[in-house]
């Protein structure tokens, strides 16, 4: 575009960034792996927020009649520590490793939309730093991560009020995020990567965002009309006026059990890509793991309302949402029989990476069937708010997705930093992690059972649940022992720095084939794609091909000049707005200027975009 | 898009030349304004009893939808790639929220607690 | 917009343009949000404890020519396009600065309708009917300014010169048109499912 427009005036409001490195070359980077990396950083310190919340309620319920919290700071820090585990860890986690490495996989120079990339970090950013704002502004959010109408409207304080503006904010991001992976992955490929030659995470990837990009509208209405009914005095909960506290259930479960696998389904790929690794065997069923993927997808909008058994929405929708959760089971299992036939007969190395990948498969078929279990309304009946429930979502969550995407990041970490994360501790975390985590949750299978109820802020003595949660607690601290032991691995293996080559695990797609850490134009040349795996054929050679030199990035000396997108300021204003206009929509009773502040806010975010339209892409040079 | 190219003035790429002619889109527009009419007119029409005066102005409204679409948004002349995203959409959206009203009307009479 | 491909050359995989596919995508997207507004009216709409019902206080003649001037603003925004792919930047902002106008009608219409509405005693904290009434039309009120800024905005563009010639520039109207329409198709829908299909007080 700027080379025939060349003649037009271009100017933009502001003087075009310059920096490529320090504080503003990070800020204003429109660089997909820069942006993988600051989501990636930034959801690993919420991890640690989100964890030591985790550990404050296992302190709390150690003992019987614990005084650690208090009931209302119980309350709250479940709340946050629900909403920072999904919206601020797995997910962004999760999306992070989807804007490095999709476009490195399918061989393209960034994504399709890199200032819209750069947008939904800082929403993120900005969206999440508002939610935890709330404890110094009257109190965090502590209805729970589900939010339930009444209690979510009724709830004093500006909690829950966080709540519908701050998880807002952040389906903005997740909206914005899903669109540009979308038309990443349909649109950029390079030539040959048929969609049948794309690498099963790019699959997964791509399931993961159509599944945010029609679940967040659905939520976005919701936490609309938590918003009005809470700051404006709607009544689209109130039973009092006629309002179906049920109607509040629908939209969350109809948002939430699509999430569920946006959670999963990029930890599901993360492994897809490690097991053939490190078996060094092509993924078992390439087709079969897909369509499940994808049928998982379709599937996941039909199951919602197993979450709502206990409400009695009479048998035939109990029969029926039964049917459809035991069904999707199906797809789920047979990708497990995928990764154990990619094991099966391979030649396994039991690299850290492997263990964790191994490791995901093993607790999320723990997590797997305790949820099939919860599919039999009668048994969920029993089930419904105990520790049963906590027990299941934290083996599919924790053993599964968090698994995924710590294995992904041992994987991953040479081709990112250029050097590897040390083999010991990480093997060392890997078995801290693995023990604390089913110290911890397995345990609570049998609380729950025996109906120790979530939520709680306390339990009496004599209910038989005092050892059993003491051990918990021990599982807790086991993992955040092991978290140490993996802040320690970095940086005893940043200070080595032992170079990894580009291809540290003989590995099979095209992320492999450039330089360790890329470049920032990720290839000399965009790769012409013959092969699934196209990596591995182009090392080894196939029957239709001689292997080829492989194409390796880094070198200054390329000749063509490659246009990248250049670096803007306006995605980072674009999102100041929004935590602008919230805070005036929370004050909006106590302030008689709030409707000053959201419309501030809102024309900030405005004059940012008109700022942004008007930039080209690609600066001149 | 291959305005890189060139520096003619109007270029109009391939996808562009199939769309209808300004004639046409008044054309479309005429049709569209009649059946805003009817609707009103039929709204006005006592005899016709509430489930067929649904019906009827749930059909006009559908005609309306698709006309919009595939004339105005050009679904009709540009790649199916488009069309595909819209219509998942909507029938994602029918299939959901349908699901979801008739849990609420199968149920019988409103909530528990809501005194009516 | 120029939010463009990352790569130069500007082929993608599909052949199709990214920005449009991103649009369709978004659109996709909104279909859901609208869906739940107007299911969340649907469910209460027999559902009034106090306050005026729907036809009571539905003024059908009134918003049976602010829904025609919004169906002939998709009129206008067709006929810029067609201007701009003739090249003919003068008709391209006569038409855009048209359907603004039929648009800021359409707005100037609702706000006059809500005045009028509070004034007979239907507030949001009036009833589950007059919640989900004012948030749904109220939404797409805010889609249609949102509208009338970015047609503003191309006529912003045109008149500096900014708006290419080419066919990037007739991408860019078409980019907003695709919106602007959607607007107008989700206003189909409220106009017939909102307005005039008959409630059931007995239902």
């Amino acid at each position: 575009m700027a080379t025939a427009t060349g003649s037009l005036p271009r100017r933009g409001l502001l003087a075009r960034p310059t920096a490529k490195t320090g504080v503003w070359g990070w800020m204003t980077t429109v660089d997909h792996k820069k942006i993988g990396i600051m989501y990636c950083a930034t959801a690993l310190f919420f991890f640690g927020v989100g964890g030591l919340e985790a550990l404050a309620i296992r302190l709390q319920l150690a003992q019987p009649n614990g005084e650690v919290l208090t009931a209302s700071q119980y309350n709250q820090f479940f709340t946050m520590h629900g909403l920072t585990m999904i919206f601020l860890v797995v997910m962004p986690l999760g999306v992070g490793l989807m804007n490095y490495f999709i476009p490195l996989m399918i061989g393209a120079r960034d994504v399709a939309f890199p200032r819209l990339n750069a947008f939904s970090y800082w929403v993120f950013l900005v969206g999440g730093l508002f939610l935890y704002s709330s404890f110094f502004l009257g109190g965090a959010p502590d209805g729970g991560w589900f939010g339930y109408a009444p209690l979510s409207t009724s709830l004093p304080g500006h909690g829950m009020t966080f709540y519908s503006l701050g998880l807002q904010i952040l389906g903005v991001a997740s909206l914005a995020g899903a669109v540009n992976f979308i038309i990443t992955i349909i649109n950029m490929r390079a030539p040959g990567m048929t969609f049948f030659k794309l690498p099963v995470f790019i699959w997964m990837s791509m399931v993961t965002s159509f599944l945010l990009l029609f679940a967040m509208p659905v939520i976005a209405v919701a936490l609309f009309q938590l918003m009005f009914d809470r700051a404006f005095e709607a009544n689209f909960f109130n039973p009092a006026a006629g309002g179906e506290p049920l109607l509040w259930q629908h939209l969350f479960w109809l948002f939430g059990h699509p999430e569920v696998y946006i959670m999963i389904l990029p930890a599901m790929g993360i492994v897809s890509e490690i097991l053939p690794t490190f078996a060094r065997k092509p993924i078992f069923g390439y087709a079969a793991i897909v369509f499940a993927g994808a049928a998982i997808g379709i599937m996941g909008w039909g199951v919602w309302a197993h979450h709502m058994f206990a409400v009695g929405l009479g048998p035939v929708a109990n029969s029926v949402f039964a049917a459809t959760t035991m069904f999707i089971a199906v797809p789920t299992g047979v990708k497990i029989f995928n990764w154990l036939g990619t094991l099966w007969g391979g030649d396994i190395r039991f690299k850290t990476p492997l263990l964790f990948s191994v490791g995901f498969v093993a607790l999320f078929i723990i997590g797997g069937l305790s949820g099939v279990s919860h599919a039999i309304v009668p048994h969920d009946a029993q089930q419904t708010d105990t520790y049963y429930i906590v027990a299941h979502f934290h083996y599919v969550l924790f053993g599964g997705a968090i698994f995924g995407i710590f294995g992904g990041i041992y994987y991953w970490w040479p081709k990112v930093f250029g050097w590897t994360l040390g083999e010991g501790l990480g093997k060392l975390h890997f078995w801290l992690f693995f023990i604390g985590m089913n110290l911890t949750f397995g345990l609570m299978h049998i609380v729950g059972l025996q109906g120790q109820p979530r939520r709680t802020y306390t339990y009496p003595e004599g209910m038989g649940w005092d050892f059993l949660n003491f051990i918990e607690t021990i599982g807790a601290f086991t993992i955040a022992f092991s978290m140490v032991v993996f802040l320690v691995n970095i940086v005893i293996s940043k200070a080595k720095r032992e170079a990894a080559g580009d291809d540290p695990w003989d590995a099979r797609t095209l992320e492999w084939a450039t330089s360790s850490p890329p470049p920032e134009h990720n290839f000399d040349t965009i790769p012409q794609v013959h092969e699934r795996d196209d990596f591995w054929y182009r090392k080894y050679g196939s029957p239709h091909e001689q292997p080829q030199p492989v194409i390796a990035g880094g070198a200054d000396g390329h000749e063509e000049h490659i246009h990248l997108p250049s670096p803007s300021y306006f995605p980072m204003f674009a999102s100041f707005g929004l935590p602008v206009a919230a805070y005036g929509v929370i004050f909006f009773s106590d302030w008689s200027f709030a409707p000053l502040v959201i419309g501030g806010g809102l024309l900030w975010t405005l004059l940012s975009l008109v700022g942004w339209v008007l930039e080209p892409g690609t600066a001149d040079e | 898009m291959s305005d890189a190219q060139t520096s003619m003035e109007h270029v109009v790429d391939p996808h562009m030349q199939d769309h209808p002619s300004p004639r046409k889109y008044v054309n479309v527009a005429l049709i569209l304004a009649i059946i805003t009419a009817i609707e009103v007119a039929i709204y006005y029409v006592t005899a016709i009893s509430a489930s067929v005066l649904t019906a009827m102005l749930i059909g006009l409204a559908f005609i309306k939808f698709v006309m919009v679409g595939l004339y105005f948004m050009h679904l009709k002349f540009d790649s199916h790639t488009f069309r595909r995203f819209f219509i998942t959409g909507i029938v994602l959206a029918f299939f959901v929220f349908g699901a979801v009203m008739a849990l609420f009307f199968t149920r019988g009479g409103p909530a528990p607690g809501f005194g009516s | 917009m120029s939010t463009h491909a990352a790569a130069p050359e500007h082929h993608t995989s599909t052949g199709l343009d990214n920005t449009k596919l991103a649009m369709w995508a978004f659109l996709g997207s909104e279909c859901l949000f609208f869906g739940s507004f107007i299911s969340t009216y649907l469910l209460y709409r027999n559902r009034v404890v106090a306050g005026p019902t729907p036809h009571e206080i539905y003024d059908i003649p009134y918003t049976s020519v602010s829904s025609f001037v919004l169906l002939m603003s998709s009129l206008t925004m067709v006929l810029a396009l067609a201007a701009i792919q003739r090249g003919d930047q003068r008709g391209l902002r006569i038409w855009l600065l048209a359907t603004s106008f039929l648009g800021l009608v359409f707005v100037g219409g609702q706000v006059y309708e809500f005045t009028s509405f509070v004034d007979e005693g239907l507030k949001v904290s009036t009833s589950t009917f007059g919640s989900s009434f004012f948030v749904l039309t109220g939404f797409h009120g805010a889609h249609v300014t949102v509208g009338i800024l970015m047609l503003l905005a191309l006529v912003g563009l045109s008149w500096s010169g900014r708006l290419e010639p080419s066919s990037e520039g007739a991408r860019k109207v078409e980019l907003i048109g695709l919106y602007w329409h959607f607007v107008d198709i989700v206003w189909i829908v409220i106009f017939t499912v909102i307005y005039l299909v008959p409630t059931n007080p007995s239902a």
